[in-house]
């Protein structure tokens, strides 16, 4: 297998308190420097609350927003200008909203038609004929071309966001968030699309969720954000099943699950660090109940804990 | 664009507006053809001449010029300029908002700097700077006019840009490839058009007017040649001696702004997308209830029962069948779970019990709904909302829009108990904090003072509550209070819920999506589907071995954690939309075990077993009782 995409040192600080002339009254890092590596036609979860940086991290992966420091390598080539065209032809997005992420003023043919006129400069004969194979590939009827995406139900309109995602002829698919407006009946034909398409076409993917279950049940590794970092990362079998990171084991734990009691994972109302005054050492030291002394003085590092799986922990959990 | 002159025309006022305006431009549009005398031979002889004297119509002027010769040439000009100066100031104006709210940062802080200084100077000083830089003359009217009123369109139009740049959409056109020129061409205007539409057509008229008072002052169109503005001008001397000569100009603009304003109005509110869903028609205190058929009666001694309701909603001539005869009880203590997808009537069953459905287009047109043993449907007002919150209580999805943004916590606390009986300031006080305690918020003294932007998602929750928990209901109504939560908040809140149901002894309406959930909390579990109840019974059994298709095929496409990499079963086609039912059993089209006989006739929810109910004549007989765990 090779190497898909390759982050390495990847991060992102906002500014705050932004001012007409100099610079900003302080620096936010909504992204501490990332190393991963996803290999060709391999599905990687990342998962992680609101306010972990996935968000962040998959923009800087398309070019949406140009990354603080690190670089990106997308199948070996070096790629950090911050140019959505650029990128668009070897990776695209597909987005939360469905209905958002469609110009409610286009038709569906307008929209379908930009990435293969911008990026590819395909011709009005040649547009019309990738535009029906791709909408065959994700059993959408051509007669939806020419209507408006007001007219369709989520599941179609997320439908129709990865058809367009298709048509820009990337071979990474970054997925944040794509089921998670979806109902639960529609959200299980999406996915199986997802990965119908993944084998067809030969994709890799970058599936964000915050639904542990939807990740574990797509993806090949996970990797798990904790306020901007990688805390842990390793195959999806393994990951919820034997967490080593003690926040991975409280994400485990919260998960409502059919026939597991209710239980509070932890005792105090606990809240996220403050990204304005970030602690020193491990951020989730104040949450965890594994944290030794250490933990409050340096920030630890992704190391090897097993074969196949990372963490960013000196304590922790046994496999 | 039809839908939009339906709407426009059933505003009297402004068809009445659009009518008059439209005689008036077409009049001034033929006036080079009609037979008048020329405007501006004077002849002094007949100065002065008062109205409908003989072949001058509306009199001469003080040079004896015919006034309703130069009132048609006089009003051309003046929407000539007016309107020229709107599409100016909108188009410039329209083209710097754009710039300013797409690029954002540094451009539009520069940009919008400037459009503020320029907005620093009073109106009509800096119109008046303008012509005393340029000159007087028609034109520079025209110009300074236009210059004036551009910060205006500029600001209005970035505001509502910068919303449209954050769109996903304009993200997905960069990563289509698309230039950022053509983005703002090709996605982002056509989204901004209808705001510059509406906001020239409320200011056509007022441009009008400021050219007219440009040339009053006479720095605007030059003699001969008149406007409507330099007719008022020179009839000023002759005000009190020959009223007349002022009257006919002055009137002729009174006529031309209002109808531009009563138009501009009627355009505005046919265009404004919140106007047209309705939402700021007022709803009713109350659902409306419109019952048709007989009552049905209350059954056993259950805290509440709800028996064979129908919510509707009534949209034009659509009727969307929300809910369609629900049955559902609920005891003292017990935790009822309402699991369905969006779309199936499991909110609207929810609020139709304290009659919040919004009326206009809710109704409720059959069924009851009994607190021990009262119906409540049929109930006045004030006896509802002697209940709301007192006797039943509500927590809803997202405490950032159900708090008040301005007021802390702590006054709306104090505010839902004081809505049911006198409370002094310092018990108020102490009881909110005392709440907040209940809800496991630390620091509660202090927090009490806190604004809602000034917590985070789970503390707001807890907060929302809180304020169910105010007034000591019996029962509460939870409409997926955790689905927006992150799932270590939603822990602690279903655990926070369960408790307080202990302690209190509190009856709890679950509503959700997630079998998870309702396994983790629920006594009873009801699943809807298509606005009725297809399967209900104790969790348990229900989730061990579901006896509904759908409540099988649901779980099946769930999934759930642990259970590693797979395909799901996923449900084929789409829910019915409930305005167009069909006959028997709604599943029927999607369901596997379909028969010709699910198509017709309607399909009661029958006992299945102990304490179970099924509405399918179909069901799964064999419950795989030990095998699913």
């Amino acid at each position: 297998m090779t190497e898909a995409l390759k982050l390495t040192g990847l991060s992102k600080d906002f500014p705050v308190g932004k001012r007409l002339f100099g610079p900003p009254k302080a620096l936010v890092r909504a992204v501490q420097p990332v190393d991963l590596t996803v290999q060709k036609g391999e599905t990687l979860g990342i998962v992680g609350e609101s306010g972990c940086g996935k968000s962040t991290l998959a923009r800087m992966l398309v070019g949406l927003l140009s990354p603080s420091s690190g670089r990106i390598e997308i199948e070996g080539e070096p790629l950090d200008n911050a140019n959505p065209a650029e990128f668009g032809k070897k990776i695209q997005y597909v987005f939360q909203d469905p209905i958002s992420s469609l110009n409610p003023r286009k038709t569906i043919r307008q929209i379908m038609e930009a990435p293969l006129r911008h990026l590819h400069g395909l011709g009005p004969a040649a547009r019309a004929a990738r535009i029906s194979e791709i909408f065959a590939a994700v059993n959408l009827r051509e007669e939806f071309l020419d209507r408006y995406p007001h007219e369709f139900s989520g599941g179609q309109a997320q439908r129709i966001g990865i058809a367009r995602a298709l048509a820009a002829d990337a071979r990474i698919l970054i997925l944040d968030e794509p089921v998670s407006a979806l109902d639960v009946s529609v959200q299980a034909q999406v996915l199986n699309l997802l990965a119908d398409l993944k084998a067809e076409f030969r994709l890799t993917y970058l599936f964000i969720s915050h639904d542990l279950a939807v990740v574990e049940a797509v993806s090949d590794r996970i990797a798990v954000l904790y306020f901007g970092a990688v805390v842990e990362v390793g195959p999806a079998a393994e990951i919820f099943a034997n967490p080593r990171h003690p926040y991975t084991r409280l994400l485990a734990d919260s998960a409502p699950v059919v026939g597991r009691p209710l239980q509070a994972p932890e005792g105090r109302e606990t809240e996220l660090p403050d990204p304005l005054n970030p602690p020193r050492g491990c951020a989730f030291r104040a949450r965890c109940p594994r944290a030794v002394e250490r933990c409050g003085l340096e920030t630890p590092a992704l190391a090897p804990v097993s074969e196949r799986t990372e963490a960013a922990c000196f304590n922790p959990a046994d496999g | 664009m039809s839908a939009f002159l339906t709407l426009l025309a059933r505003n009297r006022l402004a068809l009445g507006g659009l009518i008059v305006l439209c005689i008036v431009v077409l009049l001034a549009l033929l006036t080079p053809l009609l037979p008048l005398k020329p405007p501006n031979v004077t002849d002094t002889a007949s100065r002065f001449q008062p109205p409908f004297s003989e072949g001058a119509l509306l009199g001469t002027d003080h040079l004896g010029r015919d006034l309703l010769s130069r009132l048609m040439w006089g009003t051309r000009l003046s929407l000539a300029v007016g309107f020229s100066a709107a599409v100016i100031a909108a188009t410039l104006g329209a083209a710097i908002g754009i710039v300013a709210g797409y690029y954002g940062g540094r451009t539009d802080n520069v940009i919008m700097r400037g459009v503020d200084m320029l907005m620093a100077f009073p109106y009509i000083l800096l119109a008046l700077a303008i012509v005393a830089a340029l000159g007087p003359g028609l034109m520079n009217a025209l110009i300074a006019v236009a210059a004036v009123n551009i910060p205006f369109f500029a600001r209005n139009i970035r505001g509502i840009t910068v919303g449209i740049a954050n769109k996903e959409f304009v993200d997905a056109a960069k990563l289509a490839g698309m230039s950022d020129a053509k983005i703002i061409v090709t996605e982002v205007l056509p989204n901004v058009i209808p705001v510059i539409v509406i906001a020239m057509s409320t200011t056509v008229g007022w441009m009008i007017l400021e050219t007219a008072g440009l040339s009053f002052l006479g720095l605007g169109s030059q003699p001969p040649v008149a406007d409507l503005g330099s007719m008022l001008g020179e009839a000023r001397s002759a005000l009190i001696t020959n009223p007349h000569t002022s009257v006919v100009p002055g009137l002729m603009i009174l006529v031309i702004v209002m109808a531009i304003n009563l138009l501009g109005d009627g355009v505005r509110d046919a265009l404004d997308p919140r106007l047209k869903s309705g939402a700021l028609s007022r709803p009713m205190p109350a659902t409306m209830v419109r019952r048709e058929g007989p009552i049905p009666q209350a059954q056993g001694d259950d805290l509440l029962a709800i028996r064979e309701l129908e919510t509707q909603f009534h949209v034009k001539d659509r009727v969307y069948r929300a809910v369609g005869g629900v049955d559902m009880s609920l005891r003292p203590g017990e935790c009822v779970g309402l699991i369905g997808e969006s779309g199936s009537g499991k909110s609207v069953t929810a609020l139709s019990v304290m009659g919040l459905v919004a009326s206009p287009p809710g109704v409720i047109t059959g069924g009851a709904v009994y607190y021990e043993g009262r119906d409540i449907v049929g109930a006045p007002y004030e006896t509802l909302r002697s209940m709301r919150g007192r006797r039943v209580a509500y927590i809803f999805q997202d405490p950032l829009a159900t708090l008040h943004p301005l007021y802390t916590v702590g006054d709306q606390l104090i505010e839902a108990v004081s809505s049911h009986r006198r409370v002094g300031r310092e018990e108020g006080r102490a009881h909110a904090i005392d709440l907040l305690k209940q809800v496991r918020i630390p620091n509660a003294e202090n927090r009490i003072d806190s604004y809602p932007h000034e917590m985070s998602g789970g503390m707001r929750q807890r907060v929302g509550i809180a304020m169910a928990l105010a007034n000591d209901p019996e029962i509460i109504i939870a409409d997926e209070p955790t689905t927006a939560l992150d799932v270590t908040v939603q822990a602690q809140i279903l655990t926070l819920l369960s408790d307080l149901r202990r302690e209190r002894g509190l009856a709890i309406l679950f509503i959700t999506h997630d079998f998870g959930v309702v396994a983790q909390l629920c006594d009873r579990v009801a699943v809807m589907y298509a606005g009725r109840i297809v399967e209900e019974g104790p969790t348990d059994a229900i989730l061990n071995a579901p006896a509904h298709p759908y409540t099988s095929k649901l779980m099946a496409c769930v999934p759930e954690l642990g259970g590693g990499r797979r395909r799901l079963e996923a449900i084929p086609g789409l829910p019915p939309a409930v305005d167009r039912l069909p006959d028997g059993c709604a599943f029927a089209d999607r369901c596997h075990v379909a028969t010709e006989a699910c198509r017709t006739g309607d399909i009661p929810l029958d006992p299945h077993g102990p304490a179970r109910r099924v509405r399918c004549i179909n069901p799964v007989l064999a419950p795989k009782t030990e095998a699913a765990q």
